[in-house]
């Protein structure tokens, strides 16, 4: 029987794996993008087991919202992806250090 | 329940009037930007121009010192928002006249862009500082950093701003992950997502309290973020230095007004009982926030950079006015804490526009004039502008007689009243330190050769207001009294 603490771990393991491939990952911008999203579906399985097991539908509403504003997120993030290779022409995290002090 | 049984009820518009228009006006202009063949897009800033006094108009005729709750309880309007968003139009209003001729000349395909963004950008801060839901706050906070995202990276062939850009992305997406974390557990713990549902059902004491502290932990940290206090200040200096200017002005002026908000909305608001918990949490942050960013700015030398940090501490002080407000379970003090806090954040803005203005007003085409050494001898060059800078650096490190002086002191008049010694104590130090870097400013600007001559160029208007704010920081310090019990009466009516 699957009780809502299942639920929470599987979105805490998730949340966790999105957190540590933002601050771990040297390598591809990418694959950074992929952790955040990762980071928000964890959330969106939170709400929804929330929303289930306490019978109220607006954890699932919250969902929806989460998921539109991913989307605008992602193809913002692309969009400045691409303007970055254009002017570094690559999308490795650690070539981004022109800003420092 | 079956499909004619559910009923569509209109809810009351007139407390969202202002944010209705503004979102009307910016997709207009959106338009008529596209069609408009001018190159100077007078068009478009005239009407934004426009469409922000008609908000100031409508703010003004809708606001009622009566709390009004509308969509279902999703957003509030109660005098601490019409204030703010008053403040808020205003700083938008001066961000745009000063940041028009510099993006321009460094982004001329991307002027009218700029403004349409700004004006959505604004919305989103309205609607955070209106939130009574935790997604109308997520909504108006992903409003507003979508829209700066963008405008970080408008100078698109900078490999400075597009990578500022990106990092303020990935770290404003891990932020909203964290603040959306929060608000799951609390959802969970609480079972509703309306702020004063949750502070209801506080009170009636049946929430899991493991559930709620891990809530609470994350909801911080995601504010914090939101907000640019150490240890998640990270992204702050990079954005600040590889920003185009104007955008940098925007981004440390008008946001800390939201940010703000939704710290009082959310925390205060909502999780009051648990202010013991955030309290503890908010004063290892801010005394974090003071040390590093005071340090850290004395070592930089680029302007902005420098400004950055400065911004760090300032939100580290500010943060005192919040954690003080209630003490061993006595919320006596609150309202006066809570108006310190306003009243600084007030200020900072103001002060921080008229710095980030006077960069813009010396910078001309191929010349950014971010360093600190741009600023030598400005006093040879013009001793009025000079005058200006030093009037808003002095306001800055909190030299009496000037504005920031006060909002220093009545910060910490309210740490003090708590009984938290220690704490003013290091506040007063690190102010101290801060004020070693901003009047290395004023020593370049007045008793250093200037390394290049050339008179200040720049549009006579924008030579005026630039004034205006200067003296405004000067006469708010001589008369802080008309500020401070506007920024306790709101809030007096909104708590």
């Amino acid at each position: 029987m699957l009780t809502l603490s299942h639920f929470l771990i599987l979105g805490a393991i998730l949340f966790s794996i999105g957190v540590v491939g933002i601050f771990l990952n040297r390598k591809n911008l990418i694959v950074l993008m992929m952790a955040i999203e990762l980071m928000l579906l964890a959330v969106n399985m939170n709400f929804v087991a929330f929303s289930h097991y306490l019978g109220d539908l607006s954890g699932q509403v919250f969902v929806f919202f989460i998921l539109t504003v991913a989307a605008a997120e992602s193809a913002i993030g692309l969009a400045i992806l691409v303007v970055l290779f254009r002017n570094l022409q690559t999308i490795h995290v650690d070539d981004l250090d022109s800003l420092k002090g | 329940m079956t499909l004619a049984e559910m009923s569509f009820v209109l809810p009351d518009l007139r407390p969202a009037a202002a944010e209705i228009f503004l979102l009307v006006m910016a997709c207009a202009i959106l338009l008529i930007d596209v069609f408009s063949k001018n190159p100077k897009r007078t068009m478009t800033f005239v009407l934004t121009q426009v469409t922000l006094l008609c908000c100031v108009f409508i703010t003004f005729a809708t606001s009622s010192a009566e709390i009004t709750y509308t969509f279902s309880n999703m957003f509030v309007d109660d005098l601490m928002a019409d204030f703010l968003k008053l403040l808020l139009y205003l700083t938008v209003l001066v961000v745009m006249f000063y940041s028009r001729a510099y993006m321009l000349e460094r982004a001329p395909h991307a002027t009218g862009e700029f403004f349409a963004l700004t004006l959505f950008a604004t919305l989103g801060m309205m609607v955070m500082i209106s939130a009574n839901h935790f997604v109308t706050v997520y909504l108006g906070l992903e409003l507003l950093s979508l829209s700066l995202y963008a405008m970080v990276a408008l100078n698109r062939d900078s490999v400075q701003a597009t990578e500022a850009a990106m990092k303020y992305f990935v770290l404003g997406a891990l932020a909203s992950g964290l603040l959306l974390y929060g608000m799951s557990m609390i959802y969970g713990a609480t079972g509703t997502l309306e702020i004063t549902g949750v502070a209801e059902r506080l009170a009636m004491g049946v929430a899991n309290k493991t559930v709620l502290t891990l809530g609470l932990v994350f909801l911080v940290a995601g504010i914090a973020f939101k907000l640019g206090v150490v240890p998640f200040h990270m992204w702050i200096p990079d954005v600040y230095h590889g920003a185009p200017t104007a955008v940098t002005l925007l981004i440390g002026s008008a946001p800390k007004l939201a940010a703000f908000a939704i710290v009082m909305r959310m925390l205060v608001n909502g999780l009051i009982v648990l202010a013991v918990d955030w309290q503890q949490m908010l004063i290892i942050l801010s005394v974090l926030s003071m040390a590093i960013g005071n340090l850290a700015a004395i070592a930089q030398t680029n302007l902005k950079r420098m400004l950055a940090y400065s911004a760090i501490s300032h939100m580290g002080f500010m943060l005192l006015g919040i954690v003080t407000g209630v003490v061993g379970g006595d919320a006596r003090y609150a309202l006066n804490a809570y108006s310190s806090a306003m009243f600084y954040v007030v200020t900072y803005v103001i002060t921080s526009a008229g710095t980030f203005g006077m960069i813009l007003l010396l910078a001309r085409s191929g010349f950014e004039s971010d360093q600190l050494d741009d600023f030598k001898g400005l006093n040879k060059r013009s001793p009025w502008f000079a005058a200006i800078m030093m009037m808003l650096m002095f306001s800055m490190a909190g030299v009496p007689f000037f504005v920031g002086f006060f909002a220093k002191l009545s910060v910490l008049q309210a740490v003090v009243a708590a009984g938290y010694m220690w704490l003013a104590i290091a506040a007063v130090i690190f102010s101290l330190i801060g004020a070693y870097y901003y009047l290395r400013v004023v020593k370049l600007m007045y008793f250093d050769e200037p390394t290049d001559t050339s008179p200040i160029d720049a549009p006579f208007d924008i030579k005026l207001l630039m004034s205006a704010n200067g003296l405004a920081v000067a006469v708010l310090g001589i008369f802080p009294q008309a500020l401070m019990s506007l920024c306790a009466y709101s809030l007096l009516r909104s708590l």
